[in-house]
């Protein structure tokens, strides 16, 4: 549909990408400067939508002709009706929500799968890093300092799919970044997983049927 | 002379020799108004830039504010100024004359043209004063269709405007979603509130308490309300812009001397603006129609058609959707565009929405705010591309 060369984007993102069928319906909360959005709309022909706090992101998102929309994750979701995605995708932001047990909840409300990605901060070195300096730990995934970091509800991968399993979602897919920045499946163990991944990203369903609108 | 051209002589702006292009609508199938009323055979001023493509698929319709006309872009035949979105319409603008056809109508109730108080009314042979019946937003918009209609154009590639054109926006997307591919309301709300309300009540009530009013009938006595027209221009354009705005651009700085003057002259610079910004304005615009355009805004609430439920008005919509509001406007603040936003994504419909940062007050949408440019063009070519229209360069 459009001559321009695929945008070249982060290695998470391509994994999110990977996991989206073409020409489906995305929502991306919390959509920074539109990088993923854009990738899915001239690579899958994605009829995409996004949610972003910043202003700097949402102008810069419109401006590229993005379908995005300036509001909180935290409280919007809420006006949206059940089962209006294909996917809802939820990129590196859940650790920053102030309600993520609840934002879950209604990323799979809207969406009939939802997408999150996450740093784990169960990761070897991050373990080894608080073990032997006894300061809160920091890599290129958590940059900032703990005064500084958006990031208020940091968890790990064992974490989040205990949380899964309590609100009765299923965990379709998971594929991990290791500290080189490059996949792996750590041989289907979440314990190494969980160990070795320095990043996360899971394919997520409803147990029970979404309730139709 | 005759009778009517002797009236039209006495108005404030010479229509006669407009340019632009005005058609009289409703021959056939006259226009059912909201009131009740029915309009046949009635005047439309518009006025057009740009080029229509041969699939009749890049026109953009701008709708004009309270006190705008059709002169968007071009030197205004009355004042002598640019047109009151130059900044933005034009060839290689964000809204690309080179690229769209630009079409903005005279608004029903207007005084540029269009049918209105100011108007002949042919039954009678006499201006139609407040015999013209009162009008709405979606009466404005159903005009504007039938004008879509004598141009051949099936469906608007977008339709933009701000303020009381982002209320036409609104009811075009509701009224006539086919008819539009994709909607900009800029700066507006989806119904009047009380504060809105009361703000143009003053700015009437300052008209009717003017002698020179007449009841409504100034045009037979060769007079016209110029006090209480310039007065209610005056309370309106407090409401325009934001209080930094005004401090920044006035503080209390004196207009003549360094000294207060312990009278009631102009002493404050403030006061000499307000003051000229009233007086400009009755030499461009009729009271009367002023009186009726404030009051189909007054009357504007989109949600009552559709039982109190906003969203109602925009289930199934196809239309893409670009709200644009600025931190500063509290005439229709952030929270009115949210509330519209709210509105559409409980119909999962297409929508962006952008709050610029601005200290202008309302009147941002007018003036040079490049983030807003940015965003609104940017919008436009995404959109563009959406429909199918090729890009200016591959032209």
């Amino acid at each position: 549909m459009t001559s321009k060369p695929a945008p070249s984007i982060r290695v998470d993102l391509q994994l999110i990408a990977q996991m989206i069928e073409a020409n489906s319906r995305v929502l991306d909360v919390g959509c920074g400067d539109g990088m993923l959005l854009a990738y899915l709309w001239h690579v899958k022909s994605v009829d995409g939508r996004g949610i972003e706090l910043s202003s700097e992101g949402v102008n810069a998102c419109v401006s590229a002709g993005l379908s995005v929309i300036q509001g909180d994750a935290d409280t919007d979701l809420a006006e949206y009706p059940d089962a209006a995605f294909d996917y809802v995708v939820l990129s590196q932001t859940l650790q920053a929500m102030r309600a993520p047990r609840q934002v879950l909840i209604e990323l799979l409300r809207i969406g009939k799968r939802a997408i999150v990605s996450m740093p784990n901060f169960a990761h070897w070195r991050l373990r080894l890093a608080l073990l032997f300096t006894g300061r809160m730990p920091r890599n290129r995934v958590l940059e900032e300092a703990w005064h500084d970091t958006p990031n208020i509800h940091l968890c790990t991968i064992r974490d989040f799919v205990a949380l899964c399993d309590s609100v009765g979602i299923t965990v379709e897919r998971s594929l991990f970044l290791n500290d080189q920045g490059s996949p792996s499946h750590f041989g289907r163990s979440l314990a190494l997983a969980n160990l070795l991944g320095e990043q996360a990203v899971f394919l997520l369903s409803s147990r029970k049927k979404p309730p139709t609108a | 002379m005759k009778a009517h051209e002797r009236l039209h002589s006495k108005l404030p702006a010479d229509r006669r020799n407009l340019p632009g292009h005005r058609v009289f609508l409703g021959r056939d199938t006259p226009l059912q108004l909201d009131c009740g009323a029915v309009l046949a055979d009635f005047p439309v001023a518009y006025q057009t830039y740009g080029t229509l493509n041969k699939n009749r698929t890049n026109a953009i319709l701008v709708c004009h504010a309270l006190t705008g006309d059709q002169f968007v872009a071009e030197r205004h035949p009355v004042t002598g100024k640019d047109g009151w979105w130059a900044l933005m319409v034009g060839p290689g603008k964000t809204i690309d004359t080179d690229r769209f056809f630009v079409i903005c109508v005279n608004v029903l109730g207007g005084c540029m043209g269009s049918i209105g108080p100011a108007e002949v009314n042919p039954a009678t042979g006499e201006l139609w004063g407040l015999r013209f019946p009162i009008i709405t937003i979606a009466d404005m918009v159903r005009a504007q269709t039938m004008v879509l209609d004598h141009l051949g154009i099936e469906q608007l590639f977008a339709v933009v405007g701000g303020s009381m054109g982002g209320m036409q926006v609104l009811e075009w997307a509701a009224l006539f979603p086919e008819r539009v591919f994709a909607a900009v309301p800029i700066a507006t709300a989806s119904h009047h509130t009380a504060q809105n309300i009361a703000f143009h009540e003053v700015g009437r009530q300052a008209i009717m308490a003017d002698p020179d009013w007449c009841d409504g009938e100034y045009w037979r006595v060769g007079k016209r309300p110029h006090r209480g027209l310039a007065v209610a221009r005056m309370a309106a354009h407090i409401t325009y812009l934001s209080e930094s705005k005004l401090t920044k651009k006035f503080g209390r700085r004196l207009q003549t001397g360094k000294a207060l003057s312990y009278g009631f002259n102009v002493d404050f610079q403030v006061e000499s603006y307000l003051r000229h910004q009233g007086i400009t304005f009755v030499e461009r615009f009729d009271a009367n129609s002023y009186l009726y355009i404030t009051r189909a805004m007054d009357y504007f609430d989109m949600s009552a058609r559709y039982g109190g439920q906003l969203a109602n008005a925009f289930r199934d919509t196809k239309v893409r959707f670009c709200l644009i509001s600025f931190t500063s406007d509290w005439l229709y603040p952030t929270p009115e565009s949210r509330r519209i936003v709210h509105a559409l994504n409980a119909v999962a419909a297409n929508v962006s929405f952008a709050e610029i940062v601005s200290n202008a007050g309302h009147d941002a949408f007018l003036l040079d705010e490049p983030d807003f440019r940015r965003v609104l063009g940017g919008f436009l070519a995404g959109a563009a591309q959406h429909r199918g229209l090729a890009a200016p360069n591959s032209r």
